[in-house]
């Protein structure tokens, strides 16, 4: 048997071919952000020139910074990426608890009913959830973006499965020792979750941070606004042709989450995969 | 005793899913039928009459239409590209971190960033796809204005930004497998279609099911780059119903012609939810 033979037998070397179609893919799907890179960073003179020694600047960056809110706007994602996760943890650890260690009556209706939020995500009842805000007095608030989304079916289905892959030998050695529901839960099984833990944590901010539909609705004033919303606004105002700001404060917008993304590729990767699975 | 304490754990998720999943896909249904309040004016039952307004406006038939074809192109589209890079990217191939991090950005940045970034892009007469065509001689072409290629190019954007996120649950999928079935393959002398074919693609199944359920939920869902690109134009040739359901609702302030749409909706992910059933049913046996 020849070498070349052996070497496609075992699958492990993709032929030049493939290498060839993958490289083009590949720079085909970076294409709009390296260029959004190169007009960020050059006078606007060059923005849609290229040459190899055009003089690399700063200035755009500022001119956005300094056009629009965009503290406040950083400020209010922060915050509300931060609240988001936190009453996700908290709820849906409870509920996943209940959910993996009672038994009780009714438990397959109630979790079909949570899992009905997976089909049915707030997105689509935008109009109803603001009819709600607005009985609630609390339109244009960073708890109105946020609040629709503190219980989350998929952190719930997440955590129930993990927790029911713990043995039942420790949680009744803890028992045994006089422990709490609520300190073994704290103790034992949040622990042992910590993977899953983070890996809801990372899928979660990222879509909390990308999220716009809704916090366009529900918020009409800078107090309020998160990034995304924030940068719709600046971007459709009358900035319409200074391409360079524009790309400029996009891509500060994102800049946050590209970095986390860049830094820890592999647990990014591993959580998105992790949550898919399950 | 137990159980009292199972209660107490669910209450708080139960109150804010009820009230803003449960409920409101209830009320949704019974605004549907009736009149949208206007000041001292409450709603009145109308049976009906919505879901006729509704039927009989243009343009909700065209988002229907234009929401379907975006479903038939950004569904096949993202999963067989993202079936391509998670295949590519499990082999030993030249620069493969490099790749894997070309194919995912896109997932990881807002839509709204990326969708101007994509607006500049398509811009006539000096974006860079202009300045491509442009430079093979082609005329210019205003991509996102013309009624003819309005919805081509929204729709790309989409494919563009899920594809690399399916590429994720493909390629664990992929690492999952047990790596005696490539040798044997190997041993039994196989070519690599037909270890693709009839090893790798039977046992993708089920990642192949959970994609596409969710292929189909963002075909719904995805509106935030219609909003930058086209605001559902020219003359709604780009519309998709959860924008047009934006619109009537947030522009209109129409709420009971709204509810009439979310209804249909609501209708579309129920179904999806019934073959997802169907479907997962089917999974377990082949295991």
């Amino acid at each position: 048997m020849s070498a070349t033979q052996q070497s496609r037998l075992v699958y492990n070397d993709p032929t030049w071919i493939d290498t060839l179609a993958a490289w083009v893919l590949a720079l085909l799907w970076i294409l709009p952000l390296a260029y959004a890179v190169w007009t960020a960073f050059h006078p606007s003179e060059y923005s849609t020139r290229f040459e190899l020694l055009a003089p690399l600047t700063l200035d755009n960056f500022a001119r956005a910074w300094a056009a629009a809110p965009f503290a406040q706007y950083f400020l209010n994602t922060i915050m509300l990426v931060t609240m988001i996760l936190g009453c996700q943890l908290v709820i849906s650890t409870l509920a996943a608890y209940a959910f993996a260690r009672y038994e009780f009556a009714g438990k397959n209706l109630l979790f079909a009913l949570v899992l009905v939020q997976l089909m049915i995500m707030p997105d689509i009842l935008l109009v109803s959830n603001y009819k709600t805000m607005a009985a609630l007095g609390l339109v244009d608030t960073l708890l109105a973006v946020g609040l629709p989304y503190f219980a989350s079916a998929f952190a719930i289905f997440l955590l129930r499965q993990t927790f029911m892959g713990i043995p039942r030998e420790l949680d009744e050695a803890a028992r045994v020792e006089g422990a709490s529901p609520l300190q073994i839960l704290w103790r034992i099984y949040i622990p042992l979750a910590r993977p899953v833990y983070t890996a809801f944590a990372l899928v979660s901010v990222s879509f909390h941070w990308n999220n716009f539909l809704w916090p366009l609705i529900i918020t009409n004033s800078v107090g309020a606004r998160p990034l995304t919303v924030g940068l719709q606004v600046f971007s459709s105002t009358d900035q319409g042709v200074d391409w360079s700001v524009i790309t400029a404060a996009t891509l500060m917008t994102s800049a946050p989450l590209l970095l986390g993304f860049l830094l820890f590729q592999r647990q990014f990767v591993q959580s998105f995969m992790r949550a898919g699975i399950k | 005793m137990r159980s009292v304490h199972a209660y107490l754990l669910l209450l708080p998720a139960f109150v804010l899913l009820v009230a803003f999943t449960h409920y409101p896909a209830v009320a949704t249904l019974i605004d549907s039928f009736h009149s949208t309040p206007k000041g001292a004016r409450p709603a009145v039952w109308v049976g009906l009459e919505n879901y006729q307004v509704m039927a009989g406006d243009p343009v909700f038939w065209k988002a229907a239409t234009n929401n379907l074809w975006f479903a038939l192109a950004t569904i096949p589209a993202s999963i067989g590209l993202a079936l391509v890079m998670a295949l590519w990217v499990n082999e030993r191939i030249t620069g493969r971190s490099f790749l894997r991090m070309a194919y995912f950005t896109p997932t990881v940045l807002p839509m709204i960033a990326v969708a101007n970034i994509w607006l500049f892009f398509y811009t006539p007469s000096y974006g860079l796809l202009e300045q491509i065509t442009g430079a093979f001689g082609l005329p210019s072409h205003n991509w996102l204005g013309d009624q003819r290629t309005a919805l081509g190019a929204v729709t790309l954007v989409a494919i563009w930004k899920e594809a690399g996120f399916f590429m994720i649950f493909y390629l664990a999928a992929l690492q999952s497998l047990n790596p005696s079935l490539r040798e044997a393959a190997a041993i039994e002398g196989a070519s690599r279609w037909y270890y693709f074919r009839r090893v790798q693609w039977p046992l993708l199944m089920p990642t192949t099911l959970f994609v596409m359920v969710n292929a189909v939920i963002n075909a719904v869902r995805m509106v935030d780059h219609i909003i930058v690109l086209t605001r559902g134009g020219p003359d709604n040739a780009s519309t998709l119903l959860l924008y047009h359901l934006y619109e009537v609702g947030f522009r209109f302030w129409d709420t009971a012609h709204a509810a009439a749409i979310t209804v249909v909706l609501l209708a579309v992910l129920a179904t999806v939810a019934f073959f997802q059933f169907f479907l997962l049913d089917r999974k377990v046996h082949y295991k």
